[in-house]
């Protein structure tokens, strides 16, 4: 800061490396690392509970030793915390991205075709193996669900991008295009619900609900990838993109190169939501309300990327430990509960910052 | 922008007049599109019956089985058609108005979703087997999840809720209602049989009862539509000049609400999660009627029933001698249509 700076700059410090630069926000970086705090408790926790309730000590004993306990916990409730942690945290950038590129707090990776044109592919492909067309045995099924949804996902949201760009990529166009592509997924996907036998059907509205059960380290790994590889580039663009959430003409003013910027992470908010979808299916709200959550906690004017990505790791550890654990022995999908737990922690947020929201 | 608040008061007469003129035009052309659906909407279904015998039974039945079949069956399919689809339109017309938002269908302040969840719940709570049974649960879980949303819209602050709360709000309560929907479903079969074609959409097999019981909450949803039409053209400039222009901004939303509430209620209650034809339909008719909502809202009513009968006789014709649900034919047939036409035409923005 030199000494030139206006007085309402000259107290915000900023974090530069290299030619990149963070406005430091006191507030964000609390949020942060209450939520951070959160996640870490939240999966200490699912480490403890389940069939098998242990202490802290047990855990930490399981986890070096070598006893049935070790593969409770190696095998099944790490890779599924981190799972959650990963997916909701992937799912909530990739909302935090779309709802700034849209500028409508309305907005998740559904407009984008990734969620909706994933679940049309699975359901169809469990619709498929299921005894109605007895075209493809089960195994193949259980193996292909991740790859069917991925394909999905990518299908979706190219064919959004594609029809949405005609001389340029325009905002609103792509909002309205997302929606007409969403209500034929949507729909096909019901169809394909009614035309299933009804146990196929359930097991498909498992899958189209979001679950994290008997996920494994082999889901844990392409989110964590994802993850680490889109979470740098989508940080560098964090500038752009809170200028995008002005009209065009100011963005290409402010010396964006529009189109690039919102082009690149466009495809990352595709491909996090795509990797996520594939490994837990389409979680409900947390891509929705996770970045909404974050940037009243943060009290900043757009989603601020971390802080939406540990909101969604709270939100989706919390919902997974309450599902699995409610109603035991019976497990519920996650999806099922992140609407049950993450709407009225929303509706408070929203009651409580509701003189400082803006039309 | 063909505004009429917008028009400046110098504008020569003849362009107030030309207006006028093509507004006329489109409404008599919306009118003539939902009565040729309407004839065939009559005219095709899994019997054929020839034109004559449908002629007859409307003018002098004498209780012909075609003529039972056109007054029992197609008559009130028919007729549920036009009122589902009118209501739609105008309740999506109105969210998006008063949400000023485009994503906004008319299920968003928790229609749909509290018409699932009543429904549901009574066929698991209660065992309650019939779509006539479960209309009025449907109903009345409409009713109280956006009377809720409002509410806690209101909660903590005072002029109203503003867009923003509100379009949040109904989507956390949608949510929430979802899970709690989606766990019941999961846990009992009968219900998940029921909830998968509930939630495709139909206005297949609802007798002439159906028709009559929805009839009154339709009709007066219109009329407190139109009514809130010139107050919510006010808030489109923006709360505070709708407020220099001497509107109750609380007042004209909570009109607004009550007109999509019971609009919207009533044909999700009847006809499954169709909603999103109030999502698509405004999108169509924006670019022909401008912002005003006087014309937006009977423009958006006539489309959405013209396009809910078409696609329901397509859906007859199609899978001859079974049926497509109207849902699927909607948005396999309607959705395409409506992506070309955002691709063509620059998109009139809320």
């Amino acid at each position: 800061m030199t000494s030139t700076a206006p007085p309402y700059l000259a107290r915000r410090r900023a974090l530069r490396i290299g030619p990149a630069s963070w406005l430091l926000r006191p507030r964000s970086l609390a949020a942060a690392l209450v939520l951070l705090g959160t996640t870490v408790l939240l999966m200490a926790l699912s480490m403890r509970l389940g069939d098998i309730p242990m202490s802290v000590s047990e855990v930490l004993r399981a986890i070096t030793g070598d006893g049935p306990d070790h593969f409770v916990v190696m095998q099944l409730r790490l890779p599924r915390a981190l799972t959650g942690a990963g997916v909701g945290a992937a799912l909530a950038l990739s909302g935090a991205i779309v709802q700034a590129i849209a500028r409508n707090p309305l907005a998740s990776p559904d407009i984008l075709g990734v969620t909706t044109g994933a679940s049309v592919t699975v359901v169809a492909v469990i619709v498929a193996a299921g005894n109605t067309w007895g075209g493809v045995s089960g195994v193949l099924a259980e193996a292909g669900v991740p790859a069917a949804a991925l394909l999905g996902g990518l299908i979706g949201a190219l064919t959004v991008y594609l029809l949405a760009w005609r001389k340029g990529m325009d905002g609103y166009r792509l909002v309205l295009v997302g929606i007409g592509v969403s209500a034929i997924c949507t729909n096909l996907k019901f169809w394909l619900l009614t035309v299933g036998d009804v146990n196929d059907s359930s097991r498909a509205m498992v899958w189209i609900s979001g679950s994290l059960n008997g996920r494994g380290w082999e889901h844990v790994i392409p989110v964590a990838i994802a993850l680490a590889v889109l979470l740098p580039p989508a940080l560098l663009g964090t500038a752009s993109l809170g200028a995008l959430r002005f009209g065009d003409d100011t963005v290409t003013g402010l010396g964006v190169r529009m189109h690039l910027t919102r082009g690149l992470m466009i495809l990352a908010a595709v491909l996090l939501a795509a990797t996520a979808t594939a490994s837990a299916g389409p979680i409900a709200f947390v891509a929705l309300a996770a970045p909404q959550i974050a940037l009243r906690l943060a009290g900043v004017a757009q989603p601020p990327l971390v802080v939406s990505a540990l909101a969604g790791a709270v939100l989706t550890v919390g919902a997974d430990l309450i599902a699995r654990t409610a109603f035991s022995p019976v497990e519920l999908p996650v999806g099922v509960v992140t609407g049950v737990v993450g709407a009225p922690y929303l509706i408070y947020l929203l009651i409580r910052v509701r003189r400082k929201a803006r039309t | 922008m063909i505004n009429a608040l917008s028009v400046p008061r110098a504008a020569p007469p003849g362009t107030v007049r030309r207006i006028h003129r093509r507004r006329l035009l489109v409404l008599g052309g919306l009118l003539a599109l939902l009565a040729s659906a309407v004839t065939l909407s009559l005219a095709f279904g899994a019997k054929p019956i020839p034109p004559a015998d449908v002629w007859h039974a409307l003018i002098g039945p004498t209780g012909t089985e075609n003529d039972i079949i056109v007054r029992s069956l197609r008559i009130p399919r028919t007729a549920i058609g036009v009122m589902a689809g009118i209501a739609l339109g105008v309740a999506g017309a109105l969210m998006q108005g008063h949400t000023r938002n485009p994503l906004a269908d008319p299920g968003l302040l928790g229609v749909t979703q509290g018409a699932a969840f009543a429904m549901v719940l009574s066929i698991v709570v209660l065992g309650v087997g019939s779509p006539y049974g479960y209309i009025w649960f449907g109903l009345a879980g409409a009713l109280v999840a956006s009377a809720g949303v409002f509410a806690l819209g209101m909660a903590g602050g005072r002029g109203g809720p503003t867009p923003v709360t509100l379009a949040l709000a109904g989507t956390a309560v949608s949510a929430f209602l979802y899970g709690l929907t989606s766990a019941l479903v999961l846990l009992d079969e009968q219900a998940m049989d029921t909830f998968r074609f509930w939630q495709l959409g139909s206005i297949a097999a609802r007798g002439a009862d159906v028709a009559w019981q929805v009839l009154p909450f339709v009709a007066v949803g219109l009329i407190v539509a139109l009514v809130n039409a010139p107050g919510l053209n006010a808030l489109s400039l923006g709360e505070d000049v709708a407020r220099a222009l001497g509107q109750n901004v609380a007042l004209t939303r909570a009109v607004g609400i009550a007109a999509i509430t019971l609009l919207s209620g009533a044909s999700v209650a009847v006809c499954g999660a169709l909603a999103f034809v109030g999502l698509i339909v405004p999108h169509l008719t924006r670019p022909l009627s401008g912002p005003d909502h006087r014309w937006l809202l009977p423009y958006s009513g006539l489309a959405g029933a013209s396009a809910l009968l078409l696609a329901d006789v397509i859906g007859r014709v199609v899978a001859h001698p079974g049926e497509l649900e109207v849902g699927v034919v909607l948005a396999l047939a309607g959705a395409p249509f409506f992506i070309a036409l955002v691709r063509r035409r620059r998109p009139v923005r809320l």
